[in-house]
């Protein structure tokens, strides 16, 4: 199958540095100005809820860290099946290095998660199917990170990591289908399913801007990750070589 | 919202500060991180670089 | 013109592994008692853990039983390729013009017969154990007939996938236990529906979907993985 010229500009670890470099601080930016938007609007207008009051304001952070756990996994799967069907070095790399930041959200959506639940329902964990299933999710992530770690050879790394992400990828709904179905089952046992408001749009509006801008800070991080990253793999090349000297630090 | 009704957050503050503290040092960490290995990787290759070219010219 | 110049047909390869693995396996005979003998053991703990009151032990029983085989067949993966991938045979059969996922599966199903039937035909004792009642422990082993090739089948892959490299004993959990978790929680559910007297038609229905995906799926990512770690 023949890939679009515009893939091949991405594929070499050369360019993508050089273009990362120069997209960077747009995002950069871009994320900066929709997180103040969304915590000003967040944090400052949107009422305080009727019955939550104002501690459901914690769903700003735990929605979209936990909308994001799955994007990242998902793309990290994608970038891995691209690079292990196509052999492109920058694909493994993004779905290596996006690893730690997606666990960082799933890690993040479980603990205001717990805060949330606390003073709401009085327990800081309950075994409903969302929290549940993002802590599955933890393992995948954390499982896909030591697999990368023990293997040396970065090729291999990128090989068997792709193929633990996309056994995964194919198991999340099955996961998520199967937890859904036991948490409804014992649903008189727990405590009470953690639910959002519902929503004003008033309430809404701050939590799809602070989605975007998390999403814009996943594609700033994730480009100054692989940046550092591309400079270690690709160490034996001329083109890293003149960089690595040219720096003035 | 008064400054001290914010701060306050309808008594909840423990956990809508210790989530969004949390937030900020996490996401904080993930993106300041990368500045710090690449300059770290910067300055290893340099040493190794350097090395290469001893090696090379006492090879020659 | 003669007979043995003939390539053995793709079944032919299936039937003569099995056969050869199990001829294997019989000769190590004495090392299958040990992940059969962890169930059991695992089981027998809770008991004495928790209670060895009736009423509680008939509560946990679906889900202890069930995790004690999740984690047996886990510990029994080791013996799965790690000789042959220690003796080079396993580089040899990759090597082979037949389907490296067919041979895989034969690999996987004879590693199945000879650990995951025990743990199979173990269930009504340890029924007993757990004092489960009779239509409880026929749910049980039709869970485990369904679920233990499941276990075995993504949990090549999981050995695959770790099969080079140095204490991958542990990594296998972490990657292995949680794609588990589904037929975990439809076996066990089923097994406590039936306790109750109630429909266990859906979540069979699940672990047959579950079983006929991994048959088709897991040899392909094993066989992947396996050229991965051979090299």
């Amino acid at each position: 199958m023949k890939l679009p010229a515009i893939v091949h500009k991405f594929s070499s670890p050369k360019n993508f540095y050089i273009m990362s470099g120069k997209m960077i601080p747009w995002f950069m930016w871009s994320f900066l100005l929709s997180l103040f938007v969304g915590l000003y609007y967040g944090l400052f207008v949107a009422p305080p809820d009727y019955q939550q009051g104002e501690s459901y304001r914690i769903m700003y952070i735990h929605v979209p860290a936990a909308w994001m756990s799955m994007f990242i996994y998902m793309i990290m799967a994608v970038s891995a099946a691209v690079g292990l069907i196509w052999r492109i070095k920058t694909a493994d790399l993004m779905a290596s290095v996006s690893a730690p930041i997606g666990a960082a959200f799933t890690f993040l959506a479980l603990v205001t998660g717990s805060l949330w639940g606390k003073p709401m329902w009085g327990t800081y964990w309950v075994w409903d199917a969302r929290l549940t299933s993002e802590l599955i999710l933890l393992f995948l992530y954390l499982g896909f990170i030591a697999l990368q770690a023990s293997i040396e050879d970065p090729r291999n790394a990128a090989r068997a990591g792709a193929i633990l992400l996309i056994v995964g990828v194919v198991n999340i709904p099955i996961i998520h289908y199967s937890v859904e179905w036991w948490s409804t089952l014992h649903q008189g046992a727990t405590v009470a399913k953690f639910d959002k408001p519902s929503m004003h749009i008033s309430m809404l509006i701050p939590l799809l801007v602070l989605a975007t801008s998390f999403k814009l800070y996943y594609v700033a991080s994730v480009l100054m990750r692989a940046r550092g990253e591309i400079l270690r793999r690709e160490q034996n090349t001329r083109w890293v070589k003149e960089i690595v000297t040219g720096e003035s630090s | 919202m008064s400054v001290s009704e914010f701060f306050h957050m309808g008594g909840y503050a423990f956990y809508v500060w210790s989530s969004y503290g949390l937030a900020l040092v996490v996401l904080g960490w993930i993106m300041i991180s990368p500045v710090f290995s690449k300059k770290a990787i910067i300055k290893e290759l340099k040493i190794k670089y350097r090395q290469q070219e001893r090696q090379h010219q006492e090879d020659v | 013109m003669s007979a043995s110049t003939q390539q053995p047909s793709t079944t032919g390869a299936f039937i003569s592994l099995i056969k050869r693995d199990l001829m294997l396996s019989y000769r190590h005979r004495n090392e299958l008692l040990n992940p059969l003998l962890f169930f059991v053991i695992v089981v027998t703990l809770f008991p004495l853990g928790v209670s060895p009151e009736k009423q509680l032990l008939q509560t946990m029983a679906p889900g202890v039983i069930w995790v004690a085989a999740l984690l047996a067949a886990m510990l029994s993966l080791d013996t799965l390729f790690k000789s042959d991938y220690e003796d080079g045979t396993l580089e040899q059969m990759m090597l082979s013009p037949h389907s490296n996922a067919v041979l895989v599966l034969a690999k996987i199903f004879s590693h199945w017969l000879v650990t995951g039937v025990p743990i199979i035909l173990m269930a009504p004792l340890l029924g007993i154990f757990m004092f489960l009642p009779a239509e409880a422990v026929s749910t049980l082993m039709l869970t485990l007939l369904l679920g233990t090739p499941i276990l075995s089948l993504v949990g090549a892959i999981g050995m695959a996938l770790t099969l080079g490299l140095n204490r991958g004993g542990m990594l296998l959990s972490l990657l292995v236990l949680p794609l588990y978790i589904p037929v975990l929680i439809f076996s066990a559910n089923a097994v406590d529906a039936s306790m109750a007297g109630l429909e266990i038609k859906g979540q069979l229905y699940f672990l047959e979907a579950l079983l006929v995906l991994s048959i088709t799926l897991a040899p392909l990512a094993a066989a992947a993985a396996l050229k991965i770690s051979v090299e």
